[in-house]
């Protein structure tokens, strides 16, 4: 199919909202921006598994470990699925890992902070997976099949991690004054992060429109926040604990959510290597990766020789 | 180079039910793709039988081809049980 | 894509939250000896998954956290059901036992105290260790304690593809590359001194009779496949001597303090708290 041909048939695609396949033709500033999001999408999942994995040797209860280690296999998992999304537009994963090691692909900022206590495990499930979820729930309807797909298998089995994460902090915040401070400090500092997961205010989020008229994007970014901040409000409650932000309220005109204001440059020194992490989850990805590397040649290498001997 | 293969990985959910493409998964071979599968694919009781296939043994029909190649049935209404109304308020039929 | 193909159901099997139950209505009670004994199958689970867990989000591919983190909780779910029935000999609930023991009170044996090392010691390491408690578990069946049984019902299966898991990855490291041979023959020396423990007779399982399986009976059937496995890998079997053991009298490596104090810290520092 030439390029014109093609276009028409991706123009009337988009118009269907039908969705893309991985053989049809496509304009090679969406493949771009499909492998770009999606690969960092992976990347974030990898990566997000280190700061909770770091507890699963230290979790207070068996109960409490046998969650955790099932969470961060899932976030491996997830990973798995978005890579294979992604190799489905060309790129194989290999390059994705590299890239991710050599520092050059991005992965949401909100895993270069530290995980300081237990209770960040609450916290990161109840925030950081509340705001993934919230961004997340409107991808399984975006244009690129194989995306999409991935996102509904991720979503199905991501239901329990924000609820765990909910009941380690509803459990803390019942406990001992010691433990409900701990649940409080944790939501203090996640609280922040976890709205700036949404990426940039609209009006400084370029690529947003485009990614919306490829329906990629269903929401804005300010959209998602907004109503992330409504929910979080009533759960808060629930938990007996509080959003560090006194600027929450319900604008009656536009029916929105409105939150404080949120520190951007932080996050883009964040995003650009200066968080508190960023070097120690690249070089701990890494060395899980070279440390590997024989291991992965090995069995490539059995694997040639069965099939050469079944050859000969 | 030591990149393993790419594997399509299709998942029966229960006796009775075909195989129905799960997603796909990196292995050395067969056999570690099958148990990778097993783990990554299965881990919620999502199935009774797993078939992995060599992601680059497929081989698929050319999108470009859509009419010549799906659109001939159009038309052909009489293939269908609806097309024939003439028998409509018979019992058993 | 298809709801078939990503229908999400718990299953039913016994869950460790079921058997803590039972231990607390009273309708399972084990004495004093069978607890010992739980404590002897649990404590080898529970610190087995504790090394494990620290492999996920470092594994050699990514493939791989998954099938480690399976195996990690497998265990795991072991340990919780075995200890979880030991507690009700004493009063104690799982975590009473996993986080409020100090080292002379556990009785897992030296293998499972290793550490991790490179992945060919953690797959020898499991190969030695998920043939013996396949071995253990199939005799299991058998106990005249219900409890026993039922546990090791559930994790007979699990641990049948452990033992194939790691009998895969024995094969493929020892018939690989130079260097995976190389790595993986260090391994095997490594841990091989730590296989004489797991089956030494005790005179708790002389206490013990029709209920728990005697350690040196599964010695013939573990040595025969395992030698199948080692055989096809072409790996011989080292001549080392034998590590001393202990672990069942509580006399453990050096290794166990490290482990435990990470394990612990967190729950000891905070006595009586729920979670």
């Amino acid at each position: 199919m030439d390029d014109t041909a093609g276009q028409a048939n991706f123009d009337a695609l988009m118009a269907a909202d039908s969705r893309v396949e991985p053989r049809d033709w496509m304009p090679e500033a969406y493949r771009r921006t499909l492998v770009r999001q999606i690969s960092q999408h992976a990347h974030s999942e990898i990566i997000g598994m280190q700061p909770e994995a770091n507890w699963i040797t230290r979790a207070p209860s068996l109960r409490r470990k046998a969650i955790l280690m099932a969470k961060v296999q899932d976030e491996a998992g997830h990973g798995l699925y978005l890579y294979s999304a992604a190799e489905t537009l060309g790129t194989p994963r290999d390059e994705m890992m590299e890239a991710l090691i050599a520092g050059k692909a991005r992965y949401s900022s909100i895993f270069n902070y530290p995980a300081v206590s237990w209770a960040d495990m609450g916290a990161i499930g109840w925030l950081v997976d509340g705001a993934a979820i919230c961004n997340q729930v409107p991808l399984c309807r975006a244009s690129y099949g194989p995306y999409a797909r991935a996102m509904v298998r991720i979503c199905k089995e991501e239901s329990f991690h924000q609820r765990q994460g909910f009941e380690i902090l509803l459990e803390l915040s019942r406990g001992s004054a010691v433990q409900k401070q701990m649940a409080q400090d944790a939501v203090n500092r996640w609280y922040a992060p976890s709205l700036m997961m949404f990426g940039p205010p609209d009006d400084d989020s370029p690529n947003s429109l485009q990614s919306m008229a490829w329906n990629i994007k269903r929401f804005s970014n300010d959209e998602l926040r907004s109503r992330f901040v409504g929910m979080m409000v009533e759960q808060v409650e629930v938990l007996g604990l509080t959003l560090p932000d006194d600027q929450i309220r319900f604008n009656e005109e536009t029916k929105k959510w409105e939150h404080g204001p949120l520190d951007w440059n932080e996050f883009k020194d964040v995003l650009a290597g200066h968080g508190p992490c960023n070097a120690q989850r690249l070089e701990r990805r890494r060395s899980a990766h070279d440390d590997g590397a024989w291991v992965r040649e090995a069995a490539a290498a059995y694997a040639a020789k069965q099939q050469a001997a079944v050859a000969a | 180079m030591s990149g393993w293969p790419l594997w399509e990985v299709f998942v029966r959910s229960s006796r009775g039910l075909s195989h129905v493409h799960a997603g796909s998964l990196h292995a050395p071979d067969a056999a570690m793709a099958l148990r990778n599968a097993r783990d990554l694919y299965t881990r919620r009781n999502e199935g009774v039988s797993i078939w992995v296939v060599p992601a680059d043994a497929i081989a698929a029909s050319d999108p470009d081809a859509k009419g010549s190649f799906f659109e001939s049935p159009q038309g052909k209404d009489y293939r269908h049980a609806t097309y024939y109304t003439q028998s409509e308020g018979v019992k058993h039929l | 894509m298809s709801e078939s193909a990503t229908r999400i159901t718990p299953g039913n099997a016994l869950r460790p939250e079921d058997i803590a139950d039972r231990v607390h209505d009273g309708t399972a009670k084990p004495s004093d000896e069978v607890a010992e004994y739980a404590l002897w199958l649990g404590d080898d689970a529970l610190i087995l998954a504790q090394r494990l867990g620290h492999w996920i989000s470092r594994a050699p591919e990514l493939e791989e956290d998954v099938a480690l983190g399976n195996i990690a909780l497998d265990q795991l779910g072991h340990a919780r059901s075995f200890l979880s029935y030991a507690g009700g000999a004493w009063g104690k609930s799982e975590d009473d036992l996993a986080y409020f023991r100090d080292e002379p009170q556990f009785r897992s044996a030296h293998l499972v105290e290793q550490p991790n090392g490179d992945f060919a010691v953690t797959i020898a390491r499991q190969f030695v260790l998920s043939h013996y408690q396949f071995e253990l578990y199939r005799r299991l069946l058998d106990s005249a304690d219900p409890m026993l049984a039922a546990i090791a019902a559930k994790a007979v299966k699990e641990v049948d593809y452990h033992r194939d898991h790691s009998s895969q990855w024995m094969l493929r490291l020892a018939l690989g590359t130079d260097e995976s041979r190389r790595r993986v023959e260090a391994a095997v020396k490594l841990i091989w001194p730590y296989l004489a423990e797991l089956f030494e007779d005790h005179p708790l399982v002389d206490a013990l009779p029709g209920i728990a399986v005697r350690p040196s009976e599964l010695r013939p059937a573990f040595d025969a496949v395992t030698g199948a496995v080692l055989a096809e890998a072409q790996l011989e079997i080292p001549s080392v001597p034998s590590a001393s053991g202990g672990g069942r009298n509580g006399r453990h490596s050096e290794h166990l303090g490290y482990l435990l104090a990470e394990m612990q810290v967190l729950a000891r520092q905070h006595p009586g708290a729920s979670w």
